[in-house]
């Protein structure tokens, strides 16, 4: 029977995608340890169960969920900035009212979680919590203050370089994503095995954001751009009705 | 020439202000006459529950239709109120649960049908990307066995984690992460 083919690499970590993805076993991020299935993963033949997906393009949209800096009565304390980019699916086409979730700690490296226990300030003019449509070029855009790095407990001396955590949807179940958002040039990144857990270095290079002067608002914000590709979509009977 | 996608990175244990800050858990009223009750249990590979889980799920309506473009079988009626899609975190002991319809039976390939089930994404710290899997139902022998996807799974301890438990009416599926009775997980 050839649609079960089994794979043995994936779950070890060796996988067929050649560090492009992280393996689910990474041995330094030592949550991996205890959470990485054993056995081989199941390949898992095309069909529309996974060719098609969680829609959003209508979903409930609050007029200031893209700006983390209006939430509240007050400006939030930090850096101000504007995150921006476009998100395409494997083939380079735009993915179009797709929904972006994000979260992130603030300027201090704190998060508005009962669980985060570094003891830096919380900020009650920012919660952290952002979300947005894509539009018919597949843009989307956040402005948000630069979040600090913070420590965890994954080894002695454990930091994350600054990052955004975002959320995406596509066009199929295939092309779900979370992933994070790093900054250039960020002095952690050889120390974090999150980061490190994906090999590739061109890989790596696809999770940090660039700096970029045509996003940046005189007097306002600094810009920072970060484009994003989902998994693939097929050639599908919904070429034929777009 | 193709983009690369952007790698997956960890969910981290943080998420639960911005990605549950609705309930939608519930994709029909627990007063439909047709809602199941589908629960479960997160476990990593000590046994120990997981509290820091998020599952979603995505289905076909009760008639088998994909409430998606893609699905353009016009001859099955779409179900305005219905999305497919559901979303739950773990709580502090491990357990998710979805109020739901039973999907129909949907197309597979060459041309055999699929027996009804979810589409499983599991989220957590310590999975640098989602874990896959489905959920099958417990009262589809027949469809089970027939099913082109379980049936190619030759490990029966596995293939048997797919398939949900009936726990007087309510749905039982726990998702074991690694270790003993681990879940079965796909590669799309
Ligand atoms: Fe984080």
């Amino acid at each position: 029977m050839a649609v079960g083919r089994e794979t043995t690499n994936e779950a070890t970590g060796a996988g067929r995608e050649d560090g492009r993805q992280p393996p689910y076993l990474y041995p330094d991020y030592v949550a991996t340890r205890l959470r990485a299935p054993k056995k081989p993963l199941i390949i898992l033949p095309r069909t529309l169960s996974d060719t098609t997906g969680p829609a959003y393009g209508s979903g409930p949209i609050g007029e200031l969920d893209d700006d983390l800096t209006r939430q509240h009565s007050g400006e939030p304390l930090g850096e101000r900035i504007i995150v921006t980019g476009r998100v395409l699916d494997g083939d380079g086409r735009p993915v179009r009212g797709g929904l972006i979730e994000i979260w992130q700690a603030n300027a201090a490296g704190r998060y508005t979680h009962k669980l985060d226990q570094h003891p830096a300030p919380l900020d009650p003019n920012f919660s952290g919590a952002g979300r947005c449509l894509t539009d018919e070029e597949g843009r989307y855009r956040f402005v948000t203050i630069k979040p600090g790095a913070y420590p965890w407990k994954n080894h002695e001396n454990a930091w994350r370089p600054a990052h955004i955590h975002l959320s995406l949807f596509g066009s199929a179940f295939r092309s779900r994503l979370i992933t994070q958002m790093y900054f250039p040039g960020d002095p952690l990144f050889e120390h974090d095995p999150i980061f490190q857990s994906v090999r590739d270095e061109k890989a790596q290079q696809r999770m940090i954001s660039s700096f970029d002067l045509e996003t940046t608002r005189p007097e306002w914000a600094l810009g920072y751009r970060f484009d994003i590709v989902l998994e693939g979509r097929e050639a599908t009977p919904m070429e034929n009705h777009r | 020439m193709s983009p690369e996608p952007t790698p997956s990175q960890t969910v981290g244990p943080f998420f639960h202000n911005a990605l549950l800050d609705e309930d939608r858990s519930e994709l029909v009223s627990p007063d439909h006459p047709e809602a199941i009750r589908i629960e479960g249990t997160v476990y990593d590979g000590a046994g120990e529950v997981v509290p820091d889980a998020m599952v979603e799920i995505w289905q076909a309506n009760s008639s088998g239709r994909y409430d998606h473009p893609a699905d353009d079988r016009e001859d099955l009626p779409l179900d305005e109120d219905f999305s497919g899609f559901g979303r739950s975190g773990t709580d502090v002991d491990g357990k998710f649960s979805f109020v739901t319809l039973k999907p129909g039976p949907v197309p597979g390939p060459d041309g055999r049908m699929q027996a009804p089930h979810l589409m499983v994404s599991v989220f957590a710290r310590g999975l640098l990307k989602r874990l896959v899997t489905r959920i099958y139902f417990p009262d589809e022998e027949e469809a089970n066995a027939s099913d082109p996807v379980l049936s190619s799974i030759e490990d029966r301890e596995l293939r048997r984690t797919l398939v949900a438990g009936d726990e007087g009416g309510v749905l039982r599926f726990d998702i074991r992460l690694q270790g003993e009775g681990q879940t079965a997980f796909f590669a799309l």
